[in-house]
């Protein structure tokens, strides 16, 4: 299968194989204009398999969302068709609105107002807590 | 954060300043009888709690303050569907620290973070209770002298018991600790617990069933109640509430300079048959918290004796 280059937009390379549909649809992917495209259990050397996401088109992104779904994946930016940057990402330390906490006993459950914000506190193991309850976040 | 929601958000260095502060008010009560003079404690408690609220406002009228404040959601606006965060910034108004227990766990932290005066976690459901672990620590260090090299029985409800949680956080910090957590099943640990503390190597833990097996290998026996408003379900509660009852017979198996506490209010768990043994310290435990709350309003406000 051959998906052409793209002259300006973005790579998102080296998803974990599967969760590409995921990010399409947290990324809001579907409501944008220009070209996407979305490969599904491409080979690589690395991973065995893996999902490759092209976006024809510069777009803001929330880099600390993806890196909280899929901290392997990489960014490439393209202008021109060259690849001007390449970004790696890393579990954010601190992630707002991108989760709920699931504790009913927790406060973030009834108050009003008060952003979902959660804290990586076991880096090695990927553990995020929420900073009301402490409650684990369920992994993704 | 100008408050103390977690045992933690105290350092080891500043918990041996509020045990220093309390020992001391245990000697020299005359020297901090007026220091809070014109100063309020309000005390927002949203759940019912004897003990806790008595102890607050004990501690703020000892320290010559005044108190302000309710005893139950029902008698604040919290009934009318007003937020933590307002509640917190009303209050703020009104009084110059507060002390907030609330069912929602992180409750008093979100009060913390809207009030603009210092907020004291008096308990936020079954995740934290700071000031019952200072209660805790100034116990443990005048009945044994030191906060290291100790096995430590926490006993009953280890998964609903912040009183547990927080009192592991806390020990944790010290030198050989060792945890011997005595519960049901159902009631175990959480994970997340352990994880947090027992992993790194700090202290070290067994679980068992049985309370009897544990008694001679403890230097400390940390009995708690299984909270009926814990249960979503009342049959798992009447299954598990007397699932341990220390009576003489178990103390017998205990060793001599035992120390058993318990952070109140106990229902069948500790026989008072137990109350006249030396080694029950639960009623002491409870006049030191009132040390331990004077000391943290304290230095909270940054008045020093």
């Amino acid at each position: 299968m051959i998906i052409g280059q793209i002259k300006d937009g973005i790579v998102l390379d080296h998803i974990t194989a599967g969760r590409g549909m995921e990010i399409y649809k947290i990324l809001h992917l579907d409501e944008l204009n220009c070209t996407v495209a979305m490969i599904k259990n491409a080979e690589s050397v690395k991973m065995g398999k893996k999902d490759i996401i092209k976006i024809g088109e510069i777009i803001d992104i929330n880099f600390d969302v993806l890196g909280y779904i899929d901290p392997g994946i990489t960014v490439n930016f393209i202008e021109n068709g060259e690849k001007v940057k390449r970004l790696h990402l890393t579990p954010p330390t601190t992630i707002y609105d991108v989760i709920r906490c699931k504790n009913p006993r927790c406060i973030s459950s009834t108050e009003q107002e008060l952003r979902q914000e959660f804290k990586l506190t076991d880096p090695a193991k990927r553990i995020y807590r929420c900073v009301y309850c402490d409650a684990a976040a369920k992994k993704v | 954060m100008n408050g103390v929601n977690d045992i933690l958000d105290l350092s080891v260095e500043e918990l041996d300043e509020l045990l220093a502060t309390a020992e001391d008010i245990t000697v020299n009560p005359q020297k901090y009888a007026n220091l809070l003079r014109g100063k309020k404690l309000a005390t927002l408690f949203f759940e019912p709690s004897t003990r806790t609220r008595l102890s607050f406002e004990a501690a703020m009228y000892e320290l010559g303050g005044n108190v302000l404040g309710f005893s139950e959601a029902q008698s604040s606006s919290a009934s009318k569907g007003e937020s933590v965060a307002d509640t917190a910034r009303t209050v703020s108004c009104y009084a110059d620290i507060i002390a907030m227990r609330h069912p929602k766990e992180g409750a008093p932290k979100v009060a913390d973070m809207n009030a603009s005066v210092p907020v004291i976690n008096a308990g936020d459901g079954g995740h934290n209770h700071p000031t019952q672990t200072l209660a805790d620590l100034l116990t443990i260090k005048r009945e044994k002298g030191r906060l290291n090299n100790l096995t430590i029985g926490l006993c009953g409800d280890l998964k609903f018991g912040r009183t547990v949680h927080s009192l592991i956080a806390a020990m944790s910090r010290y030198e050989n600790i060792h945890f011997v957590l005595i519960s049901p099943e159902e009631l175990r640990l959480p994970e997340y617990v352990k994880d947090d503390y027992f992993t790194n190597g700090a202290c070290t833990y067994e679980e068992t069933r049985s309370l009897e097996n544990a008694m001679g290998k403890l230097d400390i026996l940390y009995m708690t109640r299984v909270q009926r408003e814990r249960f979503f379900n009342e049959e798992d509660y009447v299954r598990l509430k007397d699932t341990y009852i220390l009576d003489e017979e178990k103390m017998a198996l205990g060793k001599e300079d035992l120390v058993v506490m318990h952070p109140l209010p106990r229902v069948n768990e500790i026989s008072v048959k137990v109350d006249k043994d030396p080694r029950a310290c639960y009623f002491k435990q409870v006049l030191n918290g009132k040390y331990m709350r004077m000391a943290l309003i304290l230095k909270l406000l940054g008045v020093k004796a």
